[in-house]
């Protein structure tokens, strides 16, 4: 039956020279597990992208509970975390995969320097990686703050007095990501929009870039 | 003669004007008109996203803490309470100083903050006559100027003294150390 759909589908677009575009292409030998065991290294930034997609899943769950208020915000996540079934868990792989996240990205930047694959021609897609690096701290940083309890609120306002040390633009650069002049009301729906919709937003346009890049241009070769 | 002109002309091309090809011309009017339609909902978003950088930060006033009178040598510890506007949020956060005399019997009050990592500070919790941070051991003079750990002097209030009654105001960087 799906057979079915999917001819009825691709007589009318010829959907299957995309699908062979991004899914039908050969693993060369030298990143492949089975022929080689230490090629699991290649697998780095593969697990990055599947945790991202665990990451953006659970995310939006979350937010069916939680909401970016002062008042009502510990309790959210009280509630959803407590008293709302598989809360912990859903909760548990946004918070747990927001640190795995980093260390996979940091083992796949580590394979990507060690195998030397940032070299040209792929300079560009090493510098979007770093992109993609920055802006996974920044969703970190700014999911931080959402709970609304102590560790939060207090790791908020050391990352900007951080901030706030840059020279000459430093004040600036804190009131705009505070949102007034205390870590408040404001700073909680700020960094709210900005860890669910300008971030993932930048977050999805760079692994685009990225993905598209590598396609291009193949895995580099063997060491 | 006119042949002539005109072989000459020929000859010396008259300096030519830089024309703009119509294909171009297009191209820039649509690119000018389309930058000018995107700047209609782009600006509005930048600047409402900027507003509290624009925002004239709010003038925070005295608050009549305690009679003038009270204010020992020895410093003391004082609530008091504050108005807050966070935006749409106003609530009246306690806040607390540590008031006390200079030589010259000027009052004075400190923020116990500490200017290490945040902590919140104790007058003689060791008897040795120094403000003590529990966290990090951070040490701090009567006036306090940072004897060990912290890298500045205690954020002191802005103090005034009308009608008997010791009112502070923000907190700012410490004037006596």
């Amino acid at each position: 039956m799906f057979k079915g759909i999917y001819n009825w589908i691709d007589e009318r677009l010829d959907i299957t020279p995309m699908w062979r575009d991004v899914a039908d292409h050969e693993v060369p030998e030298h990143v492949n597990p089975a022929h080689h065991f230490s090629a699991f290294v290649y697998c780095f930034g593969g697990l990055t992208f599947f945790i991202t997609v665990i990451q953006i899943l659970s995310g939006m769950f979350l937010t069916m509970y939680y909401v970016p208020d002062i008042i009502n915000a510990y309790a959210s996540v009280d509630y959803l975390q407590h008293k709302v079934a598989f809360g912990a868990i859903v909760r548990g792989m946004h918070h747990w995969g927001a640190s795995l996240v980093i260390v996979m990205m940091f083992l796949h930047t580590l394979r990507v320097f060690f195998t030397g694959s940032y070299k040209a021609p792929r300079e560009m897609n090493w510098v979007v990686g770093m992109l993609i690096f920055f802006v996974m701290l920044g969703l970190g940083l700014t999911g931080y703050l959402l709970p609304w309890d102590n560790k939060a609120y207090f790791a908020t306002k050391v990352t900007l007095s951080i901030a706030e040390s840059v020279p000459y633009l430093g004040p600036y650069i804190k009131t705009l990501i505070n949102g007034g002049d205390i870590v408040g009301a404001q700073t909680l729906t700020r960094f709210f929009a900005i860890h669910v919709f300008f971030l993932p937003g930048a977050l999805l346009a760079l692994l685009g870039a990225h993905f598209f890049m590598i396609r291009r241009q193949g895995i580099s070769g063997p060491l | 003669m006119s042949n002539q002109n005109n072989s000459n002309e020929a000859a010396h091309q008259p300096v030519k004007r830089k024309e703009m090809s119509r294909r171009q011309f297009l191209a820039y009017t649509l690119g000018g008109a389309s930058a000018f339609m995107a700047m209609g909902p782009v600006l509005p978003m930048i600047r409402f996203a900027v507003d509290p950088l624009l925002t004239k930060e709010s003038q925070t006033s005295f608050v009549k803490v305690v009679e003038e009178s009270q204010v020992t040598a020895e410093p003391q510890e004082f609530d008091f309470q504050i108005h807050q506007v966070d935006g749409w949020y106003e609530s009246d956060p306690k806040l607390t100083a540590w008031i006390s005399r200079d030589e010259q019997g000027n009052v004075f009050a400190l923020s116990p903050v500490c200017k290490h990592l945040g902590c919140t500070i104790n007058w003689n919790t060791q008897n040795d006559n120094e403000y003590h941070c529990p966290c990090h051991d951070a040490k701090y003079t009567k006036e306090g100027k940072n004897l060990a750990v912290a890298p500045n002097p205690l954020d002191e209030y802005e103090v005034e003294i009308r009608d008997g009654f010791v009112y502070l105001g923000p907190v700012v960087p410490n004037q006596h150390v």
